[in-house]
């Protein structure tokens, strides 16, 4: 963006939503929208509170964790579903299926299956992540030069070797592409996990604070996820960027 | 013709002469409906290179495949010094036409690839595969990646590679046809000296005629539809006579307006 002339940092129109934000929160129209420095204010408070705390460590774990499993899992499965026919064609209605389900109203039935408590939000993150990863993989695997399958196979490779020597880098970047998509999915399901089941992390941060009206805590608390979110979002993206730099070579 | 006769005696004479390092016997091949081959039999001299030339379509990739244990005849069978084949061995190494190599690996890494696969301590390997990128002429390019190479270079990449696991037999799948010219012309050179120093069996898929007959002890002629055999050449004079003047050589010349006079009919 450039104004009279001068080139502007990247974002400084957040500067402009910024300020409309405060003007809007100083005439005071409703108690929903609190003016942003008096958000800002209670969110210096609120970081330092062991509630938020306790909150960041939850919804850290539980990502980290369902994350985890999407890929551990997801990765493998992706590649054999592109290396056997029989498997792809078992599975992949399935992932296609669970790819564009609203997960959402799969959490009531986690939380009935899993109770009320880490393992359930832990699950929906790896719902939420692991479908696309499985799918890349496998784009990934079916996109692989034939001639290199060979050349493998021609020196002797055992079918371990070809997994783990062919295949698992000649899918290397749909899989990271897989797996950033995934991770920006796994954010979205740890918090809609937490909100439903709001008694972890910042559900039950949430569901105090909107129990007694605390709205400035509200959207502190919301900065702060949409921040971290699209800083993983874009450091994701940048380590993409490096990857494909190096598959465009290839 | 006076040529095809002193051909058939030097023929009659070289089948007695040499022992086979590799044997086809009775191959067939289909592919669903297509017939790739029927009941093709030849027999690859030790220590020599064997050229396999047609007009594309004829099965050379799919016979050469199956010498290599990369595919299975629907019937015949493939004897490798009087073992029959039943898949890949350390008896034989491919170089393929699109050289195969892998794009995230160095140089290095992707010729010590096969010694890799068959085992191989790290060290020894990569001492070995050291030896043979120096062979090639690639030496300081050990920790270059192939996207950094030209064609020609890539393929002697994937020359070293079949070279370092020193298996008996070589088969190569129409190893020039992706270089240019001058490389190619190099490349055949090299490759005349490659058979003459190693003691090894090429088996060396081509449709040029020119270079088939440039580099070849013996040079199986395949027609299509069906696929067969259907002349076995062996030039015998100008071998020795220095690599400068073998495409000036009498029955150099003769040689190539024979074979295309054969082939010309199967080229649309
Ligand atoms: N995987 C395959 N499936 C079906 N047909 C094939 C396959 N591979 C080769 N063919 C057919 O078999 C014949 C011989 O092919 P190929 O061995 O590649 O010939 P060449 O290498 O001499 O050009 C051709 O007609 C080709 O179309
Ligand atoms: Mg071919």
């Amino acid at each position: 963006m450039t104004l009279f002339g001068y080139r502007l940092p990247g974002m400084s129109s957040l500067l402009l939503w910024g300020l409309l934000w405060e003007i809007v929160g100083q005439m005071s129209l409703t108690f929903f929208v609190p003016p942003l420095s008096e958000v800002l204010g209670t969110l210096f408070e609120i970081l330092g509170t062991s509630a938020f705390q306790k909150a960041l460590f939850e919804t850290a774990y539980a990502f980290l964790a369902g994350v985890f499993f999407a890929i551990v899992i997801g990765i493998p499965v992706g590649i054999l579903m592109g290396k056997s026919r029989l498997l792809d064609e078992m599975l992949l209605p399935w992932v296609n299926v669970f790819l564009s389900a609203p997960l959402t109203a799969l959490v009531p039935v986690l939380m009935v299956l899993f109770g009320f408590g880490m393992k359930s939000i832990i699950i929906t993150t790896t719902l939420f992540a692991i479908w696309i990863i499985i799918l890349n993989s496998r784009a990934g695997v079916r996109q692989i030069n034939r001639s290199l399958v060979e050349m493998a196979h021609s020196f002797g490779a055992s079918s371990t070797d070809a997994f783990f020597k062919i295949y698992f880098w000649a899918a290397l970047p749909e899989i990271l592409g897989g797996v950033r998509i995934g991770i920006i999915r796994a954010v979205k399901g740890v918090i809609i996990g937490q909100l439903l089941i709001s008694i972890v992390g910042f559900g039950a941060l949430f569901e105090l604070y909107s129990a007694n009206f605390l709205m400035g805590h509200f959207w502190a608390v919301l900065i702060v996820l949409f921040a971290l979110a699209f800083t993983i979002s874009e450091f994701l993206a940048y380590l993409e960027r490096r990857v494909s730099y190096y598959a465009a070579k290839r | 013709m006076t040529m095809s006769q002193t051909k058939e005696t030097l023929t009659a004479a070289g089948a007695a002469e040499f022992e086979s390092a590799v044997s086809a016997r009775n191959i067939s091949k289909n592919y669903g409906e297509v017939e790739a081959l029927r009941d093709m039999s030849l027999e690859f001299p030790r220590g020599q290179l064997t050229s396999l030339l047609g007009p594309s379509g004829c099965g050379k990739t799919t016979l050469l495949k199956i010498i290599a244990g990369l595919l299975e005849p629907s019937s015949g069978e493939i004897e490798v010094n009087g073992k029959r084949v039943t898949g890949p061995g350390p008896d034989r190494a491919f170089v393929f036409q699109d050289f195969a190599l892998l794009p995230w690996a160095t140089v290095l890494r992707n010729v010590a690839f096969g010694l890799e696969m068959r085992g191989v301590a790290a060290s020894e390997r990569e001492a070995r595969a050291e030896k043979y990128i120096k062979e090639v002429g690639l030496a300081g390019f050990e920790n270059s990646y192939p996207h950094e190479l030209s064609g020609g270079m890539r393929q002697r990449v994937g020359l070293a590679r079949a070279l370092a696991v020193d298996a008996q037999v070589l088969l190569m799948d129409e190893p020039f046809s992706a270089v240019d010219e001058q490389t190619r012309r190099k490349f055949q050179e090299d490759l005349l000296q490659l058979v003459q120093n190693e003691n090894k069996t090429f088996i060396f898929v081509t449709h040029s005629i020119e270079e088939a007959v440039y580099v070849s002890d013996q040079i199986a002629i395949l027609l299509p539809r069906p696929s067969r055999v259907s002349e076995i050449i062996r030039p015998s004079s100008f071998r020795n006579k220095g690599v400068d003047n073998i495409r000036r050589d009498p029955e150099y010349l003769d040689i190539v307006d024979e074979i295309w006079a054969s082939l010309r009919s199967y080229v649309e």
